[in-house]
């Protein structure tokens, strides 16, 4: 069940990517510090400005938190999009090596900016939800903290189909994802598009971020290796794909929660980025498409 | 006839000599120009080569306190720098010759370093092989093989551990290929670092990593006959001999791709990077040519690896991170993919600052320019600068420093190799198919 938690996190993260990368084809390899130097934005805010911690009424946990869960959303939406007008909006007709490039770069830099300002020390904020168990069956204890992560990853996931799917800027990102040129000529302002899909990106990674902290601590550099694997996550159920992100998000999180379980036979945490890489590598290799995705010359 | 073609040579060279002219250095000018052209061509390279062949020596005499860069690298710096630069030449093959973003470089540089572990040091106690080897005791136990042997070794190992990530791998297409090398470069280090008791053995020693690592020499036969060291180690100009060596390797380095980039193979690579599906359809074997690419690249990684592994004595898996990648990959970038001489140079000087220049630079500034009590550490801030670095580079001048020529060109004229297909194409909407996103959609054959 952790699998699921992790899972969770993981497909708020790998959302970014995949909308990202379905709307520009472009790995955003900075998404994974922005979501980072969220996490450490909402450490800071939890513990010092709104002083929450286990001793402090259920209510104002929950007020504090629902206000930093806004706030961080707000912040990485600004940062990601900030980074979009920045550096990848130059590149729109530059060769595609050019943007990836860029993106590597602005995640160093991103990274750098996480170091500066927050120095290298891991964060992390004092138990807030309680690790009281929902409920235990046999071996499997599931307990409030984990709950709680699910119990807002899920209505945000719905809110965002929502979007996507009916609303009126939700239709223009989808159709600027399959022919930006006809967008254009349909009125749609490719431009606002796509910045609007770094916000919201940045805004889910926010949520992530946020969700992360109830539970571990985080770093300048948490942000890089966290985003590699949701990027594995949303590439095992196709890149472009919301849905297939969110599965390969649980797919990822189970794999992770089995091999650092109490299992003999299960290699151990040393060997989770092996296997999620290797897992990475097995997919390009065998099923470039993914999970639920749809053929695309890339893998041809 | 050699008058007119000097007529109609370009404006370029017109205009330095014209700047010759006025800057009064006219007759050194001609003198130059009515040079035969090999020595043209050479004299620049060798004047470089023996600059840097004689850097130990008038290190000593060059200024201690210069501005700015406070002071020049030592000899055992100069090693490191060279390596690095070794390396970048090799990553050029695969990235710029033939168009391959490959962000895993570090892999290769890991199983050349290793390599040099496992065949020249005390690792596999188990054993006891001497082959050639110098510098010690004739029952000290482990693997020992004589250094040159292992930089071949390490060399052909890594190339095919090159093969073996790119035969699965290069069907794959730009940004694909990318995250799968990744991918690879984040996997080898972890695997090193994990792998100290593979079912009770010991592959790697973990975290601590394979040390000491074996110096290259010539053994005592050939020290007391021509008066070749016999152990690097036991010299007193250790640094010099290694300093020399390295050079050498990159001098050969250097010729190889040289050699290679004109070659029906390089020819090849080149033309992938240009339009791949062209390239397929004038019938180059685009599998096979890539997977040379990647074993060529790999092959220098490799022995880079093994040469700079014998240089610290060891190897250990701290050394190996994605920063790595990203670092011999800006040096290819900021000097121009696929120009040499663009990489060399760009690899110096990124090395540089990697090994003790931004350390320098910061000192320098804290001193002089800020005042005191706001010192800034910008050595800590080393790879968001390269982070800048990399993204203005891509913004104002993609092409790198010293562009190669056909590569510039190709820039300007549009591309359509593997990582060249722009993002988007809005403007220029007057050719065919301006809109849409490279190639047509729907279901494609894989194969």
């Amino acid at each position: 069940m952790i699998g699921l938690t992790q899972g969770s996190v993981y497909a708020l993260v790998a959302l970014g990517y995949t909308l990202v990368y379905g709307i520009l084809q472009l790995i955003n390899f900075a998404h994974g510090d922005v979501f980072a130097l969220t996490g450490l934005f909402s450490s800071t805010l939890i513990v010092s400005h709104f002083n929450l911690d286990e001793s402090s009424g259920a209510l104002v946990i929950l007020g504090g938190l629902a206000a930093t869960f806004l706030i961080a959303m707000a912040f990485g939406a600004v940062v990601n999009a900030t980074i979009e007008l920045v550096a990848y909006r130059r590149l729109r007709s530059a060769p595609r090596l050019a943007v990836l490039i860029t993106a590597v770069g602005m995640s160093f830099i991103v990274q750098n900016i996480s170091l500066a300002v927050f120095d290298v020390n891991f964060r992390s904020v004092p138990p807030l939800i309680s690790d009281a168990n929902v409920f235990a069956i046999g071996g499997v204890h599931y307990n409030w903290q984990a709950f709680f992560v699910i119990l807002v990853t899920f209505p945000v996931l719905v809110l965002l189909t929502w979007l996507v799917k009916n609303t009126r800027q939700g239709k223009a990102m989808r159709a600027t994802s399959q022919d930006p040129e006809a967008s254009a000529m349909m009125g749609i302002n490719v431009n606002r598009t796509i910045s609007f899909t770094f916000l919201l990106a940045g805004g889910l990674a926010g949520i992530g971020a946020v969700l992360f902290l109830v539970e571990f601590n985080i770093r300048y550099d948490t942000g890089f290796e966290l985003g590699l694997i949701a990027f594995t996550a949303a590439v095992l159920g196709g890149i472009g794909n919301l849905s297939g992100a969110v599965l390969g998000a649980i797919i990822i999180g189970m794999i992770q929660a089995f091999n650092e379980g109490p299992f003999l036979w299960a290699p151990g945490s040393d060997w989770t980025r092996s296997i999620v890489f290797g897992i990475l590598i097995a997919i390009l290799v065998f099923r470039p498409e993914g999970l639920l995705g749809e053929r695309t010359p890339e893998g041809a | 006839m050699p008058r007119r073609r000097d007529r109609a040579r370009t404006s370029a060279r017109a205009y330095r000599s014209e700047l010759v002219q006025r800057s009064g250095l006219r007759a050194a000018g001609t003198y130059w120009d009515r040079l035969p052209g090999p020595v043209r061509t050479f004299a620049p390279a060798l004047a470089l080569l023996a600059l840097a062949a004689t850097y130990p020596f008038y290190l000593a005499n060059l200024p201690g306190n210069f501005p700015v860069i406070n002071e020049f690298p030592s000899v055992r710096s100069a090693v490191t720098i060279i390596v690095f630069t070794t390396m970048a030449v090799g990553l050029n093959v695969v990235v710029g010759y033939c168009g391959l973003l490959d962000l895993g470089y570090v892999a290769f540089y890991a199983i050349g370093a290793y390599t040099a572990g496992w065949l020249a040091s005390g690792q596999f106690q188990q054993v006891k092989l001497h082959f050639g080897s110098v510098g010690i005791t004739h029952d000290a136990r482990g693997i020992h093989i004589s250094i040159w042997l292992v930089l071949m070794c390490a060399a052909a190992l890594t190339a095919m551990g090159g093969i073996l990530i790119g035969l699965p791998t290069l069907r794959l297409r730009g940004d694909y290929l990318a995250i799968v090398t990744l991918g690879f470069g984040e996997i080898i280090p972890q695997f090193v670092r994990n792998a100290d008791s593979l079912h009770g053995f010991d592959l790697t020693h973990g975290t601590f990593g394979i040390s000491p690592i074996d110096a290259p020499g010539f053994g005592e036969t050939l020290h007391r006959r021509v008066g070749l060291p016999a152990s690097y180690q036991q010299e007193f100009n250790a640094d010099r001999l290694f300093f020399w060596t390295a050079l050498a390797l990159l001098l050969l380095t250097i010729f190889c791709c040289i050699r290679l980039r004109d070659s029906r193979l390089g020819r090849a690579w080149i033309a992938i990077r240009e339009d791949e599906t062209a390239a397929g359809a004038m019938g180059i074997p685009l599998m096979r040519t890539k997977t040379w690419a990647y074993a060529i690249g790999a092959f220098f990684g490799g022995a880079a690896g093994a040469y700079v592994a014998s240089f610290n004595q060891g190897a250990f898996p701290s050394q190996f991170n994605f920063n790595i990648s990203v670092f011999l990959l800006c040096m290819v970038i900021l000097g121009g993919m696929g120009s040499i001489w663009g990489v060399v140079i760009a690899g110096v000087i990124l090395s540089w600052l990697n090994v003790e220049g931004l350390a320098n630079i910061g000192t320098w500034l804290n001193n002089n320019v800020f005042p005191s009590g706001h010192n800034i550490e910008v050595a800590k801030y080393q790879f968001g600068i390269y982070g800048v670095v990399i993204v203005l580079m891509m913004m104002f001048r993609p092409q790198g420093l010293i562009p190669e020529r056909r590569r510039k060109r190709e820039l300007e004229e549009g591309s359509h190799g593997p990582l060249d297909e722009p993002v988007y194409e809005l403007r220029g909407g007057d050719e065919p198919g301006a809109g849409e996103r490279g190639e047509p959609k729907g279901p494609v054959p894989r194969g």
